[in-house]
């Protein structure tokens, strides 16, 4: 069975450049922009839309997102709230890949069958749960990927040759491998060691290999970009938002025209990527 | 919830997942997996190590001071066999503290401590961090710390660095630095969240030096093991002194450390009720409580499934407690796993009732008990003076107040 990510990795193979892979954290500032940032993503030239679910106690967040999810759920967002902002999502555009992605207690309280019958109907594609290591399998991965649903784990450099194919074993639509030990929004890792790292996990499987964590530049991307199967970014994403927000909450300028500018950026670094480690 | 079978004994858990029925586990980030796995495995090796446990026996006995007594609480006794008469039963149990406020540094937090820094130590670990609360375990790892000779970094919440300065300062004289934490209420729950950030990102060197009976396998295990000297001296300390188990015992629970340490040794002396005593707050009607038990739901926070005090999408709530030491939305899971076995009862004491028993405490023992004690001390007022004369209730003293004086002056409405 293919997933919509599934066939758009495909089809990037195909055109012989990396993804762009972009998070926003579903609900901030407030639903009707979210989901107006979340409408301009692809037209930007983001490839795959990972949504964040806000959860109160984020701990592998570092301060920007932690932020974003406070603002999200001061907006009131929850997860039945995200998971209807996908449809409405879905509803103009069939073919962008969706994963969300958070940490598991608002999905366990939603009850995981349920969870997963919803997020299916409005069109969800994967899953990325922070707390949710191979271990502890049976809670939600093996459900979803029953269920059709991608389950992409995250790799990072703890996770050594002996660990990797327990990592890999249920893992599904991509992988995304965390380029450094450290919450989100730390400073980028050295570039050459991720693409060491990305090195090393294809030669435990053929999944695609994302890479996230620091990237916060065009440059950045186009580098990530020549070793990787995507690159992703989020921090910066959440911190063009940020940065158009006065210090009441207030609109300063359109989030989803800032959000659009820097993702229009990261676009031409990814399209470049490859040409670049071409020459 | 779940109304699991009643099992042969109530001491077996974890199993190899680390679980207590449903709850426990070990629900990190990929990050911290392989660190768990190496500190599981330490652990395994050292558990029945006998030069472990006598490196650890010689600490306890020649720096913290073990054991620590069983003390028959004469002045309480009488007060509460007064309280009997005057209502007509002529009763009164005889109350025994287990002095853990006797303790070095104040408290049972150091049990924990200097196990764990022992473990640091054969990992070859150079960096400690821990989470406080009330500064209990802040100040126990910091200490450890000093004695042993490795950095120190205390997360603390915001909030209680400013109602619990004396154990800040004591903190920061042992050489360990104090990080502020002013996300959430600032408090321990949100400490815990930056120590595990700290500890994501410093995999390398760091020992996360968790306090209480809670977070990912192998830490409920390990934390509780090394606190059930507690319960085991009390339980020989009682037959040598009565000549027979005691009838009821009593502990406060915040994580649950303390009494997990004192109930475990107890759990298959079925004759023995055992009660812990969640943080009632100003009332469990409203939001300002922290009696995740009585009130909360299961959930996953912080590497494990566990009763958490929540909303309905499964955001974690801020709790309440008078005792920053009980302020924590959720609870060690092995706790949860004995409330819906039906082995121990947890009920709650509200923050005027914890203040009153520290108050009594005070006045009839000549003993300051920390605000987490008084609550246990609370629920023995409560319940005594309807037991017989010949019954005993052991109280666990779990720390000593002198730590929460300011506190109790505000709450009266003094200066001092």
């Amino acid at each position: 069975m293919t997933t919509r990510i599934d066939r758009r990795m495909a089809k990037l193979k195909a055109e012989g450049r990396p993804a762009l892979v972009t998070y926003f954290m579903s609900g901030d500032p407030d639903y009707d922009t979210a989901l107006s940032i979340m409408k301009a993503l692809p037209k930007a030239g983001a490839d795959i839309i990972e949504m964040g679910m806000p959860f109160s106690d984020p701990m592998a967040d570092g301060p920007a997102i932690q932020a974003a999810g406070l603002r999200a759920l001061k907006g009131g967002q929850t997860l039945v709230k995200t998971l209807k902002m996908a449809s409405e999502f879905r509803a103009t555009d069939n073919e962008t890949p969706i994963v969300l992605m958070g940490y598991y207690n608002p999905i366990y309280i939603h009850g995981v069958d349920r969870f997963l019958r919803d997020a299916l109907a409005s069109g969800i594609d994967g899953l990325i749960v922070v707390d949710l290591p191979p271990e502890m399998d049976e809670e939600l991965c093996i459900p979803a990927l029953r269920a059709g649903i991608n389950f992409i784990r995250l790799a990072t450099p703890t996770t050594d040759d002996k660990r990797l194919p327990k990592v890999l074993q249920n893992t599904s639509g991509f992988v995304y491998y965390v380029s450094m030990t450290g919450i989100t929004g730390s400073a980028l890792a050295d570039t050459g060691k991720v693409a060491a790292a990305v090195g090393r996990i294809k030669g435990h499987t053929d999944l695609p290999v994302c890479v996230g964590f620091g990237v916060k530049t065009a440059e950045q991307a186009r580098i990530i970009g020549a070793s990787a199967d995507g690159v992703v970014v989020g921090t910066a994403i959440v911190n063009a938002v940020a940065n158009v927000l006065g210090p009441k909450g207030e609109k300063t300028a359109d989030p989803a025209e800032a959000v659009a500018t820097l993702v229009s950026g990261l676009s031409q670094g990814v399209r470049a990527a490859r040409l670049a480690a071409a020459e | 919830m779940n109304k699991p079978a009643i099992p042969n004994s109530f001491r077996t858990g974890p199993d190899e997942q680390g679980m207590f029925g449903i709850f426990g586990g070990r629900f990190v980030a990929e990050t911290l997996m392989p660190l768990i796995l190496d500190l599981e495995r330490h652990w395994n090796e050292v558990k029945d190590d006998p030069d472990f446990k006598a490196e650890l026996t010689d600490l306890s006995t020649h720096y913290a001071g073990r054991p620590s007594k069983l003390y028959f609480a004469e002045g309480l006794t009488r007060h509460l066999r007064e309280v009997s008469s005057a209502k007509g039963l002529g009763g009164g149990a005889k109350v025994y503290f287990k002095r853990e406020d006797l303790n070095h540094t104040g408290s049972h937090k150091i049990n924990n401590c200097l196990g764990q820094i022992l473990l640091a130590k054969r990992m070859g670990k150079k960096r400690i961090i821990a989470e406080t609360g009330a500064g209990q375990h802040g100040v126990a790892s910091a200490t450890v710390a000093a004695r042993f000779g490795f950095p120190c970094v205390v997360y603390m919440g915001a909030t209680d660095v400013a109602r619990q300065s004396p154990n800040v300062f004591r903190m920061k004289l042992l050489g360990a630095e104090v990080r502020p934490v002013s996300a959430g209420h600032g408090t321990l729950k949100d400490a815990m969240n930056e120590a595990l950030r700290d500890w994501v990102t410093n995999v390398e060197d760091t020992y996360y030096l968790i306090g209480t009976a809670a977070g990912p396998h192998p830490y409920p295990e390990l934390v509780r093991d090394f606190q059930s000297v507690i319960g085991i001296e009390a339980r020989a300390q009682i037959l040598e002194q009565e000549g027979r188990l005691p009838d009821t015992i009593i502990a406060a629970v915040g994580g649950g450390s303390n009494a997990i340490g004192l109930f475990h040794p107890f759990l298959d002396d079925r004759s023995v009720k055992i009660i812990g005593i969640e943080a009632g707050g100003r009332g469990l009607d409203g939001i300002e409580h922290c009696a995740s038990m009585n009130a909360g739901a299961p959930g996953v926070l912080h590497g494990n499934r566990t009763y958490l005090l929540q909303n309905a999408d499964g955001q974690i709530m801020d709790g309440h407690s008078i005792s920053a030491g009980l302020d924590y939305p959720g609870v060690g899971p092995e706790h949860s796993w004995l409330r819906d076995s039906g082995r121990v009862d947890y009920v709650p004491i509200l923050d005027d009732e914890a203040l009153e028993a520290f108050q009594l405490t005070t006045r009839v023992e000549g003993i300051i008990p920390a605000l987490e004690s008084a609550h246990a001390i609370a629920h023995a007022v409560k319940i005594v003076p309807a037991m017989d004369k010949d019954q005993i209730v052991i109280v666990n003293l779990s720390g000593r107040g002198d730590k929460d004086v300011h506190t109790v002056a505000n709450m009266l409405g003094m200066e001092i």
